[in-house]
């Protein structure tokens, strides 16, 4: 089994030198998720500026996969539009659940390409896609969006 | 008698011959969760579905009466594996359905109770919310999530008994935490995290002198060690098949007759029964009156073939190999820097169980590390989240043996705990 297929050198930067982790000081709203499997969790923190552009905040507990998602996810939506987090996740989560047969669009998901290896690893999707999902939700507390199904 | 040969039991289980991860050897040490299967056992199921399944305890014909046969005797066996009567064994599900079971005799009775105004047939069943019920810090989640519930029914409060820092229960608050309202003590035998082997005769000591009922789950204990079941000094006791070589899908619950006849049954339906009208029925007795519905034939014929395989073993001997291989594997583990044993360290009273974290490594990427080297560990809470939280850990890694590993296999893991270190550059 290729191990540096899985971790790759961008997914053990981001876990060992975390982007963005930090605590906003007036947040719109949060959200906590936890992996109820092996108990990573992570609280993602939004705001927004003048601009109506993100501001994101996260701490977190876990594995490699769940926190360099987190760092991943926190470098590249800082500053983006709502919408563009909005596809930008539904791309990550495309190739998340593509059991490893996507082409992923770097110019689309920046580092967020390093996870593709991950995708082949059933039990380690959950890590990866764990921040996405508390952004997710935190933008729709925060009434940055509407609430709809958008992911699985 | 033969000397334990792990290498020879190791070819009697078909699964331990393939490889994984591009040709490894696989090397299984996550037996804690599930135990691996021996050909006598996957034989017999085999021969079940070819030669008499049926639907027992119903029909009158050869086939049914053939697989009702196999049925019972696969009671006998399992019952004499454990010094209990057949009567005395309940086949379930698995060990979380035995806890349900009780749990729910309790919240059925008190419901039944204060329905009917009828005295209760057992009235140490009936809670209120002046009542408490006795648990662990360190129990799996089957043995405290049905209290948790319970206790919401009933008022009842939930009470845990804390943990000392080397993982052993901390009795000294035993006699105030078990007081006169206590109505269960429910306590794990041997922890599926910590590894620890509890004093439980001790705790059901207590539970009975203040009337209470006892219960222990000894799902870790009686795969890896002889039990003689009124030994524990418990009212009723719970154990999973699939831990100790048997199929997936059955489970045990074992009472004394006079209790497992007065308490409500769990699940009702076909086969439980004894007269039924219109708008009311009557209950078997035990074992019968809790298990309604198509039994789980193959399963109890396959555990029948577990027993024996274990039997000709002699459990005497698979707990003398563990113990040596427990403490094989904690002197190894000793030697690893930045690896810290979350339980006892000292090899005493201690089952094969061993949960560990590793200095800046997530149990995650631990356990992917060996996986990718066809070691094959749990990673997570492992059922116990509340124990991980009292150790201050989100969660950790777990090795567990049985009868076909031997030290190599614990080498397998140590190198494999290093190559992550190197890995991820933290030593
Ligand atoms: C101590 C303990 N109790 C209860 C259980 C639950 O067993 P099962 O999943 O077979 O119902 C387990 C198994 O993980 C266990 O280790």
């Amino acid at each position: 089994m290729d191990l540096n297929g899985l971790y790759q050198e961008i997914i053990l930067d981001h876990y060992k030198h975390p982007r963005g982790k930090v605590v906003l000081e007036a947040p719109l709203a949060s959200a906590h998720h936890v992996n109820p499997t092996c108990g990573d969790e992570v609280t993602v923190e939004v705001a927004a500026d003048d601009h109506g552009h993100l501001v994101i905040g996260y701490q977190g507990q876990g594995c490699s996969i769940s926190q360099a998602s987190a760092s991943v996810m926190a470098e590249l939506l800082e500053g983006a539009s709502v919408d563009e987090s909005v596809s930008v996740r539904e791309a990550f989560v495309a190739m998340m659940h593509s059991q490893g047969n996507s082409e992923p669009d770097e110019d689309v998901i920046g580092d967020g390409v390093a996870f593709a290896g991950v995708a082949k690893y059933p039990a380690r999707v959950k890590c990866a896609l764990l921040p996405w999902m508390a952004l997710q939700d935190a933008e729709i507390k925060a009434g940055l969006m509407a609430p709809k199904e958008e992911t699985r | 008698m033969n000397t334990f040969d792990p290498s020879r039991i190791k070819l009697d289980f078909p699964i331990l011959q393939r490889t994984v991860r591009d040709g490894q050897k696989l090397v299984y040490l996550d037996s804690a969760a599930t135990s691996q299967k021996p050909n006598s056992v996957i034989q017999a199921e085999r021969d079940y579905y070819e030669t008499c399944n049926a639907a027992v305890h119903r029909g009158a014909h050869q086939l049914a009466e053939e697989a009702t046969d196999a049925y019972e005797s696969a009671r006998v066996a399992i019952a004499g594996f454990v010094s209990a009567a057949p009567s005395e064994i309940v086949y379930t599900k698995n060990s979380t359905e035995a806890l349900n079971l009780v749990a729910y005799a309790f919240s059925n009775a008190t419901a039944l109770h204060r329905a009917s105004g009828n005295p209760p047939q057992d009235p140490r069943f009936i809670l209120t919310d002046e009542h408490n019920i006795v648990v662990s810090e360190m129990e799996h989640h089957a043995n405290l999530v049905p209290w948790q519930e319970l206790c919401a029914k009933t008022g009842a409060q939930l009470r845990w008994i804390p943990l000392t820092d080397d993982g052993r229960l901390d009795l000294a608050s035993l006699d105030s935490l078990i007081d006169q309202n206590t109505k269960a003590v429910s306590i794990v035998h041997q922890s599926n995290l910590l590894g620890t082997i509890n004093p439980v005769v001790a705790v059901m000591e207590r539970a009975h002198s203040v009337g209470a009922i006892g219960i222990v789950d000894a799902c870790q204990s009686i795969p890896h060690m002889p039990v003689r079941i009124r030994e524990l000094g418990a009212d009723l006791v719970v154990w999973s098949g699939h831990k100790m070589l048997g199929p997936s899908g059955i489970g045990f619950l074992w009472g004394e007759s006079e209790i497992l006849d007065s308490i409500p049954p769990f699940i009702t339906g076909g086969s439980m029964i004894e007269i039924v009208q219109l708008d009311h029925s009557t209950y078997a007795k035990a074992p019968k009156r809790f298990e309604a519905g198509t039994q789980m034939v193959s399963q109890a014929i396959g555990m029948h073939a577990a027993v024996e395989y274990l039997t000709a073993l002699g459990m005497d001997a698979v707990e003398a190999h563990e113990h040596s291989l427990t403490g094989y594997a904690l002197d190894q583990l000793a030697n690893v820097s930045g690896v810290t044993v979350i339980g006892p360290t000292e090899n005493v009273a201690r089952g094969s169980a061993i949960s560990f974290t590793v200095d800046g490594l997530h149990p995650h990427d631990v356990g992917q590390v060996l996986d990718s080297r066809g070691v094959a560990v749990r990673v997570g809470h492992h059922c116990a989240w509340p124990t991980c939280r009292r150790f201050n850990v989100p969660s950790t890694t777990r090795l567990s043996t049985y009868i076909y590993n031997d030290t190599s296999d614990i080498d397998a893991a140590i190198s494999g705990i290093v190559a992550a270190q190197e890995f991820f550059g933290v030593i």
